[in-house]
């Protein structure tokens, strides 16, 4: 129930759109341990969402659940919902290859793949998925790196390793690989955790002229970051045994200044975390 | 003052005594390694020539003469063996690395186990379950015996080397919607390759100069190349032969020929190698 208000409330926060992501009654765990207790928390389609809170309250945890990544380590297990556009990625014969697809992810730390070009990185979830391109490959390739805001830099460098680039360029390669295969969501993972100031402030232009196109949600530990680029803000606690929980979910204005939880209050103004 | 001066003599006393014990160990490592290539070098490079690598072997008492059979026989079943245990190795080490829960430990323990076996015993194996019902000595069942030994050094390193690649370059591309099977052929394996074609290289170089193995499924030939159901001549197994012999003009073919095996063994290593350096530079 309690969920289900905090639905409405951030439906009519953000006016008319809806959501394209809802998680309902999410659990995770890491062999015997819990991860995630009962996250229900709906993200609105083409609204950047920030989730934040302090380290091991399951933050990445729970993102990684949006697109089936945490199954990929072992012995890992999730129950709960997710819807994305009012389909359960978690049903049944769902193979997660195809949520993949759907819903693409930027990492904590520049992971470009080495072996291959800048452009090959670009277009390799197209090549390894034996998609076709319409107007070809080099014309996709060039607007994936557009979008990152990268395409300048590197056009003289495509046939160079994706390695030679500098940290921020190799993340904002990184976001360009995961918008080539046009995703409806992008998930970020602290993607500005190993970068300086300057290539921060660059990945938190891109990440809000996206959101014009994208669902974003972004994990980060830096409220300043959470603040600047983000249209909602949930905030994870870790409860007494240590699985995270979702405390206060809201439009980024009302968190930040206006806190309900007296948690919240505390973590955002430095009490503890 | 004194006393922290003191600590510090110490310190720099045992640093200097252990880095020169690091180097003395190397040396003796380094130098082993330069005695023996020297030696084979310097006995063997005087009765080299190119009569030795085209022609065959003549009868006892009748100078010159080569040991072409044995050149042959030794290419084709290094050839054949790496044809049979790279492949099977590969695909196991693969399985290793990105499949085996339980059942992996097993294997592994069986692969750790089997690269312990003498080789000797796998020449035993392969006389028992090949050379005896085909009833010929065979250039398939040495072959067979060579790959056996083959498997478990190239399993263990490719899984090794494919586990070095970082988690995060297969998460990077499962979580681009791509297929597992396609993150192992196009991501883990190309960051692999250079690892994996060393463990294979260092396989081949093992098997080729192997003896014991033969003697059970080789046996010789001094007649050439006559098929794979057929027995075949091999360098090891003469240089053996000729090394056990007490005539002196087969001594010196034996260091021929064991200086030919190694340079063998090195070419086609460097070549292997420079050939996938230059791909995957």
């Amino acid at each position: 129930m309690v969920a289900m208000e905090r639905l409405d409330r951030s439906e009519r926060a953000a006016g008319h759109s809806g959501p394209c992501i809802v998680a309902d009654g999410l659990n995770a765990w890491y062999g015997h341990v819990q991860a995630l207790r009962n996250i229900s928390m709906s993200i609105l389609a083409k609204r950047v969402t920030a989730v934040i809170g302090p380290s091991g309250c399951g933050k990445s945890t729970f993102i990684r659940c949006l697109n089936r990544m945490h199954e990929v380590a072992r012995g890992t297990r999730v129950s709960g919902k997710v819807l994305l556009d009012g389909e359960d990625i978690y049903a049944a014969g769902v193979d997660p290859v195809r949520v993949r697809r759907r819903v693409g992810m930027v990492f904590q730390k520049p992971n470009p793949f080495p072996t291959m070009t800048v452009f090959d990185n670009v277009a390799a979830g197209l090549k390894l998925n034996g998609l076709r391109a319409p107007g070809g490959l080099g014309e996709r390739v060039e607007r994936a790196l557009r979008q990152a805001a990268l395409w300048d830099e590197v056009k003289d460098k495509l046939k160079q390793g994706g390695a030679a680039l500098s940290g921020g360029q190799q993340q904002r390669l990184c976001i360009a690989r995961a918008l080539a295969v046009e995703p409806e969501v992008l998930l970020m993972d602290e993607p500005c955790s190993a970068l300086d100031p300057i290539a921060t402030a660059r990945i938190e232009d891109l990440i809000r002229e996206l959101a014009d196109r994208y669902t974003i949600v972004i994990v980060t530990h830096n409220m300043q970051q959470a603040a600047r680029v983000s249209d909602m803000t949930g905030f994870f606690l870790m409860a007494h045994d240590r699985a995270g929980e979702l405390i206060e979910y809201g439009e980024t204005q009302q968190v930040f200044t206006n806190p309900k939880d007296e948690q919240t209050e505390a973590y955002i103004t430095g009490r503890f975390g | 003052m004194m006393g922290a001066t003191r600590t510090y003599m110490r310190r720099r006393a045992t640093n200097y005594t252990m880095i020169a014990l690091c180097g003395l160990a190397t040396l003796a490592a380094v130098g082993i390694l330069l005695l023996v290539l020297g030696y084979t070098l310097v006995h063997g490079i005087a009765y080299l020539n190119l009569e030795f690598v085209t022609q065959t072997a003549r009868p006892l008492g009748e100078p010159g003469g080569g040991m072409r059979h044995e050149i042959v026989g030794t290419m084709v079943l290094v050839g054949l063996a790496s044809l049979l245990g790279i492949p099977v190795g590969l695909l196991a080490g693969t399985y290793l690395s990105e499949f085996g829960g339980r059942v992996g430990s097993l294997v592994r323990l069986v692969a750790d186990v089997l690269t312990g076996i003498p080789s000797v015993v796998v020449g035993i194996f392969a006389y028992a379950v090949l050379v005896r019902p085909m009833g010929t000595f065979s250039a398939l069942s040495a072959a067979v015996a060579l790959a056996i030994i083959m498997l478990p050094v190239v399993a263990r390193t490719t899984e090794e080397m494919m586990k070095l690649v970082p988690q995060t370059y297969r998460e990077a591309a499962l979580a681009l919607g791509i297929p597992r099977w396609r993150v192992i052929v196009s991501v883990v394996v190309p960051g692999a390759t250079v690892g994996i074609v060393t463990g294979s290289m260092l396989a081949v170089a093992r098997i080729a100069g192997e003896t014991a193995p033969l003697i059970f499924t080789a046996l010789g030939n001094r007649f050439g190349f006559a098929g794979l159901g057929e027995p075949i001549a091999a360098l090891p197994l003469q240089i053996w032969r000729y090394a056990v012999s007490p005539y002196d003009s087969w001594h010196q073919q034996a260091w021929a020929a064991a200086f030919l095996l190694v340079m063998l063994v090195l070419v086609i290593s460097v070549l292997v190698r420079w050939l996938t350096a230059s791909r995957h530079g």
